[in-house]
């Protein structure tokens, strides 16, 4: 882990390691995105991926290793967590609305609270990104009141309105339907189109074949093959890839 | 592009790996340390800094020595301290006992309250007319209605005992606050839980037996202890009934002198009473964290 990062990487992550008690969940874990990639991080249920996003995030504390947001270590105690954090987005699993807001306050809170941004442009925003995930309609109702699906695209709205350095997504089509789920995948389509570095962990093998500049298989909390995804999907080198993957297939 | 590790022959096991923190990490935890022990030492610096404060404004005061000698009397505090203490362990006996039928009773009358349906409405009326009586009257004037009113009844069979009727005015009252947090908790359950429960095929009962009231419980769990202190407290008042708790006891004391110091003697003891209970209530919180809330993350 002493090896330096790519100079252009936006984030490094060398020897990372977290433990939750005595389980180890993520071990010396390392990997590297520059601007404008997508990663997808694919392992069965368990491996590690919401964990590793969620250190990349700064919310769980890690037992070791470097953190590099544009080669500044962010693990480091020394640094304001949240300020790091209102660069980054993150779409959880479990979508994480707050149920006490309507959808536009759900959007705008970080803007307003965070940014500063005044009331009547941070609406103007969050609705052109609510329109942009076919949901401008429920602006003003709440979190409960919406199917899995609509949650989960106001969660990437919520996310993406501060126009992050890097998007973080956990399994964000694992609730959808699969006309849905090809609608997610097309907005993701465009939005690395438009340049946006993602992390995504997915158990979309198409997207993940046809979207992500390199694929990592976590597996008991170890990337045990990355590369570009002809390599890893195509043509996997581990045993334990191969058996995942032919799972999956059939 | 990612870099992984280079890949190894066989899966490896982590935890049978020995594993030790690198330099970076080494660094980062002494830094959290030293971060601790500043702020250890700059709480305790403060402290120091007010309380000597306090302690210097007060005894330099014109009236200090007078106050010294009528409150805080190092003999006469010896001296009553027995009978204070004795009296204090009516009051512990009144908590306890109270603080138990408090809850039953508490939760009750919260049960009552959040049940739907017509047929249940006179209990549904009964609680809420219960709530917004005992929740409305004042302590010291539900004790005095009890204590002197109840016994000058003489009804026959029933006890005159003022420590008994003391306490269950004190437990008419905080039944009525105890429910409606215990009935805060259980509308603070989210909906999904009791649809979740309903469809595997639990009863109402069930529901709020196995789902609804153990999340509510621990939700509630704070503010209930908060209350508890309070009980703890407010046990004092039963010395308007003349019963020989820890107060009276020290105004018993106080009557041949006029030295007020076993006052101060009763106020420290309750102090250390109620302080093991605040400490469990910070370390009941502290342990549930934000999970208490629930939620998926
Ligand atoms: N807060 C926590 N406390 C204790 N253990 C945890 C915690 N969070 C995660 N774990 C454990 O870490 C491991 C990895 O969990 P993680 O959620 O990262 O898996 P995942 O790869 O995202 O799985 P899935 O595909 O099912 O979402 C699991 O064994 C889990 O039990
Ligand atoms: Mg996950």
């Amino acid at each position: 882990m002493s090896e330096p990062s790519t100079p252009t990487a936006l984030l490094s992550v060398r020897g990372l390691r977290k433990s939750f008690g005595s389980n180890v969940v993520l071990n010396d874990v390392s990997l590297e995105i520059e601007p404008g990639q997508c990663v997808a991080l694919i392992g069965a249920s368990g491996s590690g991926k919401s964990t590793l996003l969620r250190c990349i995030n700064l919310l769980e504390q890690v037992d070791d290793g470097v953190i590099e947001l544009a080669g500044r270590d962010i693990a480091d105690p020394r640094v304001d967590a949240d300020q790091v954090r209102s660069r980054m987005g993150i779409v959880f699993q479990a979508y994480n609305l707050f149920p006490h807001l309507s959808v536009l306050d759900n959007v705008t809170l970080a803007p307003r609270r965070v940014h500063k941004v005044a009331r009547a442009e941070a609406e103007k925003r969050s609705m052109t990104m609510l329109e942009r995930v076919g949901l401008a309609d429920k602006a003003k109702a709440r979190p409960d009141d919406l199917s899995g699906g609509q949650q989960q695209r106001v969660a990437i709205a919520r996310a993406m309105v501060n126009s992050p350095e890097l998007l973080l997504l956990d399994e964000v089509t694992s609730a959808l339907d699969p006309e849905l789920v090809g609608e997610v995948l097309d907005l993701l389509r465009d939005l690395r189109a438009e340049g946006m570095t993602m992390i995504l962990s997915t158990h979309e093998m198409g997207f993940a074949r046809n979207v992500a500049d390199s694929v990592c298989f976590l597996d008991a909390g170890r990337i045990l093959e990355a590369g570009p995804p002809a390599e890893v999907l195509g043509d996997p080198q581990q045993e334990r890839t191969r058996q995942f993957l032919s799972r999956l297939a059939s | 592009m990612p870099l992984g590790p280079a890949p190894s022959a066989s899966p490896p096991d982590p935890s049978d790996e020995p594993w030790s923190p690198s330099q970076t990490e080494l660094e980062r935890r002494a830094f959290r340390q030293s971060r601790t022990k500043r702020s250890a030492v700059i709480s305790a610096v403060s402290t120091i800094v007010v309380g000597g404060l306090v302690i210097w404004l007060v005894t330099r005061s014109a009236g200090w020595p007078r106050v010294q000698t009528t409150f805080f009397s190092w003999d006469k505090a010896v001296e009553s301290f027995p009978a204070v203490l004795k009296g204090l362990w009516l009051n512990i006996r009144i908590m306890l006992i109270c603080g138990v039928a408090i809850v039953v009773l508490g939760l009750t009358l919260a049960i009552m309250r959040t049940l739907r349906g017509p047929i249940f409405f006179p209990l549904r009326l009964f609680a809420t007319v219960y709530v917004d009586l005992f929740r409305g009257l004042p302590l010291l004037l539900l004790l005095l209605l009890l204590g002197l009113g109840v016994p000058a009844l003489r009804l026959p069979g029933v006890t005159i005992s003022l420590a008994f009727w003391g306490g269950v005015a004190i437990v008419l009252s905080y039944s009525a606050y105890v429910a409606e947090v215990f009935r805060a908790g259980i509308e603070s359950v989210h909906p999904s839980q009791r649809a979740a429960s309903r469809a595997l095929g639990l009863s109402h009962g069930q529901t709020l037996r196995h789902v609804v009231l153990p999340q509510a419980v621990r939700r509630v769990m704070p503010p209930l202890m908060n209350d508890f202190v309070s009980l703890q407290k407010d046990s004092g008042l039963i010395a308007v009934l003349g019963v020989t708790d820890a107060i009276q006891a020290a105004r018993i004391e106080t009557a041949s002198d006029f030295n007020y110091t076993p006052y101060v003697v009763a106020g420290v003891l309750f102090i250390c009473l109620t302080i093991p209970t605040a400490r469990l209530t910070d370390h009941i919180a502290k342990k549930q964290g934000w999970h208490g809330a629930g939620g998926t993350l």
